[in-house]
């Protein structure tokens, strides 16, 4: 929905404009669930397993249904519901089997949160410990226990996931494009490489928080940190067989989601607790510890790609495997798992591909929708890999990425064909290069070489991704006005800090012509308030919510004019509006204010004529298709944001390492809406890739305990860990069916950053990094050519994303033909 | 035991147990909700507060550690009704998103500008680092520092490269 986007007469659109809710964050006002108290809320615990695979024999509850103040016990065997996004296979609490270290096997609501965690402690678990499967090589070898026998009974989404019953592969996505092996017989060199991510947190600085009251007559209410009310409530209903109009969720602020509040997690649990103490409000805290290991991570990957170059530099042929780590239950990386299968080529024009595809079960806490939903996972491979292609045909990295990458006229790997109005790559690729200087050392970094003995590389990677989300997503929009003439606008969309929530404010204020201050949007969810929203995930919140919030203004101007026009015996036509009034354009004087019609027009003698003015919007992806299971074929894509990242690094050749001088990252964003907020996504998002880039990881013993489930062991980064300059660049290629152009950029810019820095290391001192993340001793390890260990405190590897050597089909290393 | 705090000014007399921490004495018995908590150990610095001239992290500290104490938070930052220099560097230069680590941040903002009235980059860094932030990348608010000490002579902006 392309509007005006001259950035000459626009008066709120792409300007610098302020938060809207920031007032209420600064002085602390902003209400988040984990600061509500309601009249008889009782507090709930749970009792983890503290295996990672075991046969539950027996749970005695007796002693904690005993102590004074306990109000609700609950274990699995009382609890006949399932859970599930895609594929419904997860109870509320565990039954017969714990599959993953600090899974959820029993629970406890109480007076007090210290005769909760009381009552938690005099619960006796009996277990029978079984061998976990850690390794997700492992668990698709031939004989692997299997972690869900039951797969072949469990319902799920069935136009985009294919479960694979008897095995531990939670679905098998596929992209078949041209003639992989053609294309390789074409080749001047093929190449393979493997690389791997292990899993990692979100970290919201809230932890997941919901309050739940199981009203009377099976009327629920839910107050939650969730990303996606909507979501929560329909999931919650699927899984409790309920109307969706008896259950209404309530979200305020929320602390930072990231993809971790997305989707429906302690909801469940808190209402069932609810339920059995008799319908008090129920209130369930994460700790920080059951963040990292009740509630889901980031799933691990390993991905091998295999490429074929023609003589001057033209991939020709590419073969992709992404082995997906769901951990226990599927939940979102199923999805994860799709949606980075019909993108695994990244930005780039590849001719003949193919692409498998699995996500695999093992005894491990389950992965979900974390920023970039698994393109920052496998841009981790791709960008590393097309750079060591490169080398290794000797052609300069940048030039390569180049030749290859996606230009009007190019294909996707599901056939979309990329236009001029797509985005810019090339520009995102060109632009950064410039800002880092690519390819030269300036006089200043050689005499800092020369000063400190340490190299200084640079280098660059690419990224693509688009919205992962159904083909037919829908959003809408409700602008009301006041009797004042402010409006208020209601989304369904919800703000976790992304800003979307002050681009809305600017979108309705410019489209309605109004001043910005008459314009307020709700930022707390209510579903029985608010008009629907698919969820707030994908990037996708600017465009759909956006479209609908200009189609609601003009809904609302369209009824306001109609009544004016009554009013002023004018056809609609003739009129114009401004902030304060509707007038008659050829006399001006003849004037209705936006007030007195706001909620119907009384004449002086009494008669009355419109009523309240309510503009409504909605708004559905169009044109989007599923996939085809066999080719991978149809349309998933709302839209394309491209990106890159330039990174200049000086590193210790000697100890490897290192410190970053400076990150350019530049996103063709289409239309800037809001600059602050762009550019706070950007850096923000920048500085959560680094943090997977140089420290963070889930770190597991043998037996699958989760040996990092703190910030003391589990680092993530803080003001000290900035790159000296940082520069953030926004191109703008218009979107023609984005709000006045715009494009969604939440997600990308934590997408590359990982690669980015990682070349730069290599052509500082050639250190061949193919695991994440990329602490010093690692840079050291491919320094002195040693096999990279992902491990800090103990020496098996087990549980590490990394495979298995006796279990690779292909060897991992550069094989380079003729 | 019965401890007597000044919070923001003004006396709270209350029981607490002793094994109370101060930021759920705060929190849930006294209703100060703007100072958070998001890892009750102490790491990640969402629940600073002033005690005694001092920021601390209220997690920390034993509610009747602070008896006779003189405690700051959040809410008595703005005063009267006017956002604090910092409150109003923090709106302007966008250093807020989800907003849970800003109480805090803040709160150590403040204690850093009382033992560096211009600090340098290094200094915010330094005085920031115990307060965790993962949506901002820290980079706006130490703009807003900056700001609210007299020395971003030009708000940062984005680079805008065209189509």
């Amino acid at each position: 929905m392309l509007e005006n986007s001259d950035p000459k007469t626009l008066k709120y659109v792409g300007k610098a404009v302020r938060r809207e809710e920031a007032v209420e964050k600064i002085t602390g006002a902003a209400t988040y669930v984990s600061d509500m108290v309601l009249p008889g809320m009782l507090y709930a615990q749970v009792k983890k397993s503290p295996h990672a695979r075991a046969r539950i024999l027996k749970i005695d509850v007796s002693k904690a249904q005993a102590l004074p103040g306990v109000r609700a016990v609950l274990t699995g065997e009382e609890l006949n519901y399932k859970l599930g996004l895609y594929i419904v296979d997860k109870d509320i609490l565990a039954k017969k089997e714990v599959r993953h270290y600090g899974e959820a096997v029993a629970a406890v609501a109480a007076d007090t949160l210290e005769i909760a965690k009381k009552a938690v402690d005099l619960i006796d678990v009996e277990y029978e410990v079984l061998e976990p499967i850690l390794n997700h090589m492992d668990a698709i070898k031939e004989g692997a226990p299997l972690i869900h026998p039951d797969l072949g009974k469990y319902d799920y989404f069935k136009p985009a996931f294919s479960p694979q019953p008897g095995t531990n592969i939670a679905t098998w996505n596929k992209m078949r494009k041209g003639d992989v092996e053609k294309g390789f017989e074409e080749s001047e060199w093929i190449i393979e490489r493997e690389y791997t991510n292990p899993s990692v947190q979100h970290v919201p600085m809230e932890t997941h928080v919901a309050i739940v009251q199981w009203g009377k007559d099976d009327n629920i209410t839910i107050w939650s940190s969730a990303q996606s009310p909507f979501t929560v409530r329909n999931l919650f209903c699927y899984a409790f067989k309920l109307p969706l109009n008896k259950v209404r969720v309530l979200v305020p602020h929320v602390g930072g989601g990231f993809g971790g509040k997305a989707g429906i997690h302690i909801e469940p649990l808190t209402a069932v607790l609810s339920k059995k103490a008799g319908g008090r409000p129920v209130k369930f805290q994460a700790t920080r510890e059951e963040e990292f290991s009740l509630l889901p991570c980031r799933s691990a990957l390993t991905y091998r790609i295999k490429t074929g170059v023609s003589k001057d530099g033209r991939i020709l042929a590419q073969k992709m495997t992404m082995y997906w780590d769901a951990g226990a239950y599927a939940d979102y990386a199923v999805n994860v798992t799709r949606a980075s299968c019909y993108s695994a080529n990244g930005p780039y024009d590849i001719p003949n591909a193919w692409v498998d595809a699995y996500t695999i079960y093992t005894n491990k806490p389950y992965g979900t929708a974390y920023r970039g939903f698994g393109h920052v996972e496998f841009h981790w491979g791709l960008e590393r890999h097309m750079e060591l292609v490169a080398r290794a045909i000797g052609m300069d990295p940048l030039e390569f990425r180049r030749k290859n990458a996606l230009r009007p006229g190019s294909t996707t790997l599901s056939g979309e064909v990329i236009q001029e109005h797509t985005g810019n790559v090339l520009k995102c690729i060109d632009e950064v290069a410039k800002s880092i200087h690519y390819g030269t050392l300036t006089e200043e970094e050689k005499e800092r070489e020369r000063k400190t003995g340490r190299k200084i590389g640079k280098g660059i990677a690419a990224l693509h991704k688009a919205p992962a989300m159904p083909s037919f997503t829908a959003t809408s929009a409700v602008i009301k006005m006041n009797s004042d003439g402010t409006v208020n606008v209601n989304v369904g969309l919800m703000e976790i800090g992304q800003g979307s929530t002050t681009a809305f404010q600017q979108i309705v204020a410019e489209r309605l012509g109004f001043p910005l201050e008459k314009v307020k949007v709700t930022v707390e969810k209510d579903t029985d308030r608010d008009p629907y929203d698919w969820q707030t995930v994908a990037s996708k919140g600017l465009i759909l919510s956006g479209n609908a919030c200009i189609l609601a203004a003009e809904d609302l101007l369209k009824k306001g004019y109609e009544v004016a026009a009554q009013i002023l015996r004018a056809n609609p036509a003739d009129l114009a509006h401004d902030g304060d009034k509707i007038y008659v354009k050829h006399h001006p004087a003849e004037a209705v204010t936006w007030a007195s019609i706001s909620i119907g027009y009384a004449y002086p003698n009494g008669n009355g004529v419109g009523g309240p003015l309510i503009g409504v919007g909605q708004y559905i992806a169009q044109g989007l298709s599923n996939l085809d299971k066999e080719t991978g074929v149809g349309n998933p894509a709302l839209d394309w944001t491209y990106g890159a990242h330039g990174i200049i690094v000086e590193v210790d050749p000697e100890t490897g390492e290192y410190k970053i001088l400076k990150i350019a990252s530049a996103f063709d964003v289409g239309k800037v809406i809001s600059e602050d907020m762009v550019r706070g996504q950007a850096i923000g998002g920048m500085i959560q890739g680094l943090g997977t880039a140089i420290c963070e990881g889930y770190i597991y013993d043998k037996q699958g305990h989760l040996l990092n489930p703190s910030f003391t062991d589990n680092k993530i980064p803080t003001a000290k860990d900035l790159p000296e300059q940082i520069e953030t660049i926004a191109v703008e290629t218009p979107q023609l069916d984005g709000p006045y152009g715009a494009r969604g950029v939440g997600e990308h810019p934590m997408i590359s950053v990982a690669p980015a820095l990682a070349n730069a290391i290599d052509d500082a001192v050639g250190a061949e990094l193919t695991h994440m993340p990329i602490r010093f001793e690692d840079v050291w390890r491919a320094l002195q050519n040693k096999e990279p260990i992902d491990n800090w405190i103990t020496k098996t590897p087990s549980g590490s994303c990394r495979s298995d050597p006796a279990t690779r089909h292909h060897s991992p290393d550069a094989a380079i033909t003729p | 035991m019965k401890i007597s705090v000044k919070i923001n000014g003004e006396l709270y007399e209350r029981d607490v147990a002793e094994n109370r921490t101060l930021l759920r004495f705060l929190r849930e018995d006294l209703g100060f909700t703007g100072t958070k908590e998001g890892c009750g150990a102490g790491e990640c610095g969402a629940c600073t507060v002033f005690m005694n001239g001092k920021t601390v992290n209220s997690c920390m500290v034993l509610a009747v550690e602070a008896d006779g104490a003189e405690i700051e938070t959040i809410e008595g930052e703005a005063k009267d009704g006017t956002l604090s220099k910092l409150q109003e560097a923090f709106d302007k230069n966008n250093a807020v998103q989800c907003g849970f680590c800003t109480s805090g941040m803040i709160m150590s903002a403040r204690e850093l500008i009382r033992i560096h009235p211009k600090p340098t980059v290094e200094e915010i860094k330094e005085g920031l680092e115990g307060n965790f932030c993962r949506c901002t990348g820290y980079q706006q608010i130490i703009e807003a520092v900056l700001d609210a000490t007299g020395q971003l002579e030009k708000k940062e902006g984005l680079k805008y490269a065209g189509k």
